[in-house]
């Protein structure tokens, strides 16, 4: 049965067959006996997630390369297996996931058990299975057919998942866009393998990457898969389902799509792009960092608009997506160019960059969840003072914000600093233009994360601080002890990966290894203290440094000038001498975001109305005074529904071959088939 | 090994200097703008004793202060503190420089500032909103622009350790480079922004709708507002001596002689009250500007800062 058999495969193994327990066991989870769901299915979900951190840790560590196959489905077509360092770090990633989820799920799954927002359990349970089931065997994919199956299965899975909650008209609507995007983005993939199948004359991976192709064909293979797997991964202009889908899905299932789904979409990039075609070309480099500059810049600007938490993180994801984007494209541009070390260096910073926004943004929507658990309130203009009714939620909620917020030393910052060290070793290219364009990108990165931290001010100061806007908010509790381990552990993570960048940096080697044939030994020379991407002379960080400093500061702070004094003595805030202040005074999101919806105007389309009623008399008194602000993305206005408008004047035109009549039908379906024949033979 | 011994304690003693000297340099800066004035000057000292007396006194809390409130003063402490520690102030190769380059530099600051716009809205008042939104998107304009800057002046130097970039503008000597004419005016117009100076913001006021800074921390007294202040105080300080460092960085000690040393900290302070002089006449002659006036003011230092850029990458490499 197997050719080479090792034991990453079985750990992979075991995690299937995990995911597969558990949907089995939702699957008994009847409104009577919640318990299968809340305990079995996240039981069995948790053994998965370890089992795929084993099996790609193992990979990684050993520098493994297993592979296997099955005799199953059509005859003359077996299911090819692999798992090798690439796949292996995107098995941590998603079994990372999975843990937290399956220890945040059996609590915030007791909403959908009963009460009002009561739902049949089994679907979820089911469908959460075969979502992460989908990821699974989709990264131990070695053959095109393999991959396009369980891809298929996880975006379906996700459509599933995202249209849960199907009585609202809002989620059905999202959960169709999706639909409509998954499959077209598939279909573009599809084209992708087809033009590699060809070209090595099968659907393997291993005869996909001997295909010798002609740079014209390979830059086909490339758009296409670029396109493809760009839908999924959320760039601009192809974003647009994201924002819709995500904030709808129940908050696990939002921080596993946009914690590990779309980073399927960076996986195909970098599968189909550095390993089955090969040699990345410059050109195409100069298409990804463009596109990726465009989505981190417009993901924040859309990001700083919203109002809805979750709505807020999804837009932040298209944001990070471009921030991957941007450390691949400088990649292909350095290796396109013969600048192997340099690209390397690229591809580190945008891998890196993949674990972390899969780590934080995990975290933040898990803690935008256990607002919503408490609160039933996705609207950051509802909520307020959270901090002091949730206080561990609101501590981790911020760990994450600072995180996303590339701020030192948590592991956004590592990835970001490195993307940025990409950047600057632009000198290094002959192409002037090329010289001039990533500079001018790492510019618009430091833009993007300045606005990151701005709209991180706004999401975590106008939820957790302050006074509370809503009675609801106001009696908010803390979540139970489960929900704060997941969102605990992703914390712990963030910290980690953000403290100990060298080691790693170490352990991302045998990617790059397999995938440029180079490592980068000299991020690593100076030891776990420092990290030197280039040399000591050019570059250095040492995060470890940077917690101590803050160490040292509180202690010092807490010996010298805490200790001994008197207890601080609570008083009423400054009110200018008018009296009490009110919830309603304090700067709502909206407010806080004016400043910088009134600087970057045009990005927006922004319809704002005041209306104010005045009273009749001789001098008239304003006695009511409305404001609506709306604002939209002018890539749907612009893009989505030209294209929408055309497709239904189209099917119009062609709604006269639609007589009713059965005969007419026969007809064209002999005609058809007639056709095909004759292109056959 | 002896030799890194000494390095480290240079380090050390030039991060204490750094943070012991900068309400002097803020004293010298109120004193000189009297003058000009024709005010009557308080005392050079006049900081430290300000700094004295709220740590002595006792600690008031708004109401609604969240532990956060409490430690923000702590962090931004620490992180401006950390960002002193790599600044060369008096002597380039000291090993302290590895901790943090210029990109992280930038990223302390960001730090201190995230966390400081977030104790404004803890209280929730209008008034730390306000200074909440409006320095955020100050910096969102400033930040870039600074970034560019001193990418320029790493690709120059192809480093973005700060002592070799010191070290390296040093041995090249005077060289005019136009790109380092306009990565200094956009480095110049970004400190004023960042550092809280008129036109984009007025330290001295406590008017609502004047003010920016002092709006979010408007609510902070005693150890926690001293904390602040001398924070502020370092970050001007190390505003003026990175201008220094890149622009005018003759007499920095580039050994650990005694001599050297001793140069270097006379050089460092001529300049730096100097450099003081400049931002005095600067305050006096500007007027500060409508809150949507800064974006452009910051949007020309970008346009700068681009425009340095560019001509390096077109006419300095190659």
């Amino acid at each position: 049965m197997s050719a080479t058999f090792g034991t990453p495969l079985l750990f992979a193994y075991a995690a299937v067959l995990c995911t597969l327990l558990s949907g089995a066991v939702s699957l008994l989870a009847v409104r009577s006996r919640p318990g299968f769901l809340h305990f079995g299915s996240f039981f069995f979900l948790f053994f998965s997630g370890a089992a795929s951190i084993a099996a790609g840790g193992w990979t990684l560590l050993a520098k493994l390369t297993v592979t296997d196959h099955f005799a199953l489905g059509l005859p003359w077509l077996d299911w090819h297996l692999r798992i090798d360092p690439l796949s292996g770090f995107f098995l941590v990633l998603l079994g990372t996931l999975a843990v937290a989820i399956s220890l945040y799920g059996p609590s915030y799954t007791r909403e959908f058990a009963r009460g009002p927002a009561a739902q049949p359990l089994p679907p979820l349970g089911v469908f959460t299975a075969l979502f992460v089931l989908g990821m699974q065997l989709m990264l131990l994919a070695d053959d095109a057919l393999v991959f396009m199956i369980f891809w298929e299965m996880m975006s379906l899975c996700g459509y599933f998942l995202v249209v849960y909650q199907h009585q609202h008209a809002a989620n059905r609507q999202a959960a169709f866009l999706y639909l409509l995007l998954a499959h077209v983005g598939a279909l573009v993939i599809l084209l992708s393998f087809g033009v590699l199948a060809a070209f090595g004359g099968g659907l393997t991976f291993d005869q996909m990457r001997a295909a010798k192709l002609t740079p014209l064909w390979a830059t086909l293979s490339f758009a296409c898969a670029f396109l493809g797997f760009g839908t999924k991964a959320g760039m601009v202009p192809l974003h647009v389902w994201l924002p819709d889908a995500h904030p709808v899905a129940p908050s696990h299932i939002s921080a596993m799509m946009s914690g590990a789904m779309i980073k399927m979409g960076i996986y195909g990039i970098v599968r189909v792009s550095f390993d089955l075609i090969g040699d990345v070309r410059w050109e195409w480099g100069m298409v990804v960092l463009i596109i990726g500059t465009a989505s981190s810049l417009l993901g924040v600007l859309y990001a700083l608009m919203q109002h809805d938490l979750k709505r807020l993180l999804a837009y932040h994801s298209v944001e990070n997506i471009g921030i991957i984007l941007m450390g691949l494209g400088m990649s292909m541009i350095f290796l396109g160019s013969g600048h192997k070390m340099l690209g390397t260096l690229g591809l580190v910073a945008a891998l890196y960059h993949t674990i972390n926004h899969a780590l934080f943004k995990g975290l933040l929507f898990l803690g935008a969840g256990a607002v919503l658990y408490r609160t039933h309130e996705r609207d950051l203009d509802h909520m307020g003072g959270l901090i002091h009714r949730m206080p561990v939620t609101a501590f981790l909620f911020l760990l994450g914000s600072v995180a996303i917020s590339a701020l030192p030393p948590f592991n956004g910052f590592v990835s970001e600093w490195l993307t940025f060290q990409t950047a600057l070793q632009a000198p290094a290219l002959e192409n002037g233009l090329l010289r001039t364009m990533m500079p001018i990108a790492a510019a618009l990165l430091a833009l993007t994360g300045a606005l990151a931290a701005a709209c991180f001010v706004k999401a975590f100061g106008i939820a957790f601080l302050g006074k509370p806007r809503t009675r609801r908010v106001a009696r908010a509790r803390e979540v139970p002890v489960g929900m704060l381990g997941g969102m605990g552990l992703l914390a712990t993570l963030c910290l980690l990966l953000g403290v100990f960048p060298t080691t790693v940096i170490e352990a991302m080697g045998p990617i790059t290894q397999l995938l440029v044939h180079e490592a980068l030994p000299s991020a690593t020379a100076q030891g776990w203290l420092w990290l030197t991407p280039v040399s000591p002379q050019v570059a250095s960080y040492s995060a470890p440094f940077v917690v101590a400093a803050m160490v040292v500061v509180f202690g010092l702070g807490y010996l010298f000038l805490k200790r001994g004094t008197a207890p601080a003595r609570r008083v009423y805030a400054w009110d200018c001498g008018f009296g009490q202040l009110t919830q309603r005074m304090q700067y709502t999101s909206t407010a806080f975001s004016q400043p910088i919806r009134r600087v970057f105007g045009g990005v927006w389309k922004i319809e704002e109305r005041v209306d104010t009623l005045a009273s009749a008399g001789l001098i008239p008194r304003v006695t009511n005074l409305n404001y609506s602000l709306h604002t939209y993305d002018w890539s749907w206005l612009k893009c989505y529904v030209p294209i929408g408008r055309m497709v239904l004047a189209a099917a119009n035109k062609i709604g006269f071959i639609q007589t009713g009549n059965i005969h007419t039908y026969l007809k064209f379906s002999f005609v058809t088939l007639l056709v095909f024949l004759w292109i056959v033979s | 090994m002896d030799r890194e011994l000494t390095a480290w304690a240079l380090a050390l003693a030039q991060a204490l200097l750094f943070i012991a000297a900068a309400p002097l340099l803020a004293g010298w800066l109120q004193r000189v703008k009297c003058h000009m004035q024709n005010r009557d000057a308080p005392a050079v000292w006049q900081p430290y004793r300000n700094l004295a007396k709220l740590l002595r006194k006792q600690m008031l809390l708004a109401e609604n202060a969240s532990w956060l409130f409490r430690a923000v003063p702590y962090i931004v402490f620490g992180a401006v503190l950390l960002a002193a520690a790599v600044v060369p102030l008096f002597a380039v190769h000291l090993p302290s420089a590895a901790i943090a380059d210029m990109i992280v530099l930038v990223a302390f600051f960001a730090l201190a500032r995230f966390f400081t716009a977030l104790a404004g809205l803890d209280i929730g008042t209008a008034f730390g909103g306000m200074g909440a939104s409006r320095e955020m998107m100050v910096a969102a304009l400033a930040e870039p622009a600074m970034l560019m800057a001193v990418f320029t002046l790493s690709m120059t130097a192809s480093t973005t350790n700060l002592s070799v970039a010191t070290a390296y503008m040093l041995q090249a000597g005077l060289v005019l480079r136009p790109s380092f004419l306009f990565a200094l005016l956009a480095l110049a117009m970004v400190a004023v922004a960042e550092t809280s100076r008129v036109p984009v913001d007025n330290p001295a006021t406590h008017l609502e709708l004047t003010m920016l800074h002092e709006a979010m921390i408007l609510e902070y007294g005693g150890r926690h507002l001293a904390l602040i202040e001398w924070a502020s105080q370092i970050k001007l300080m190390i505003y003026s001596v990175l201008i220094i460092d890149f622009f005018f960085p003759w007499g920095i000690a580039t050994d650990f002689s005694a001599m050297a040393l001793a140069v270097g900290v006379i050089a460092v302070t001529a300049k730096l009250m100097l450099l003081a002089v400049v931002l005095v006449v600067w305050e006096t002659v500007l007027a500060k500007m409508r809150l949507f006036r800064v974006p452009q003011f910051l949007g020309f230092a970008l346009m700068l800062s681009l425009l340095a850029m560019l001509t390096h990458v077109v006419l300095e490499t190659g």
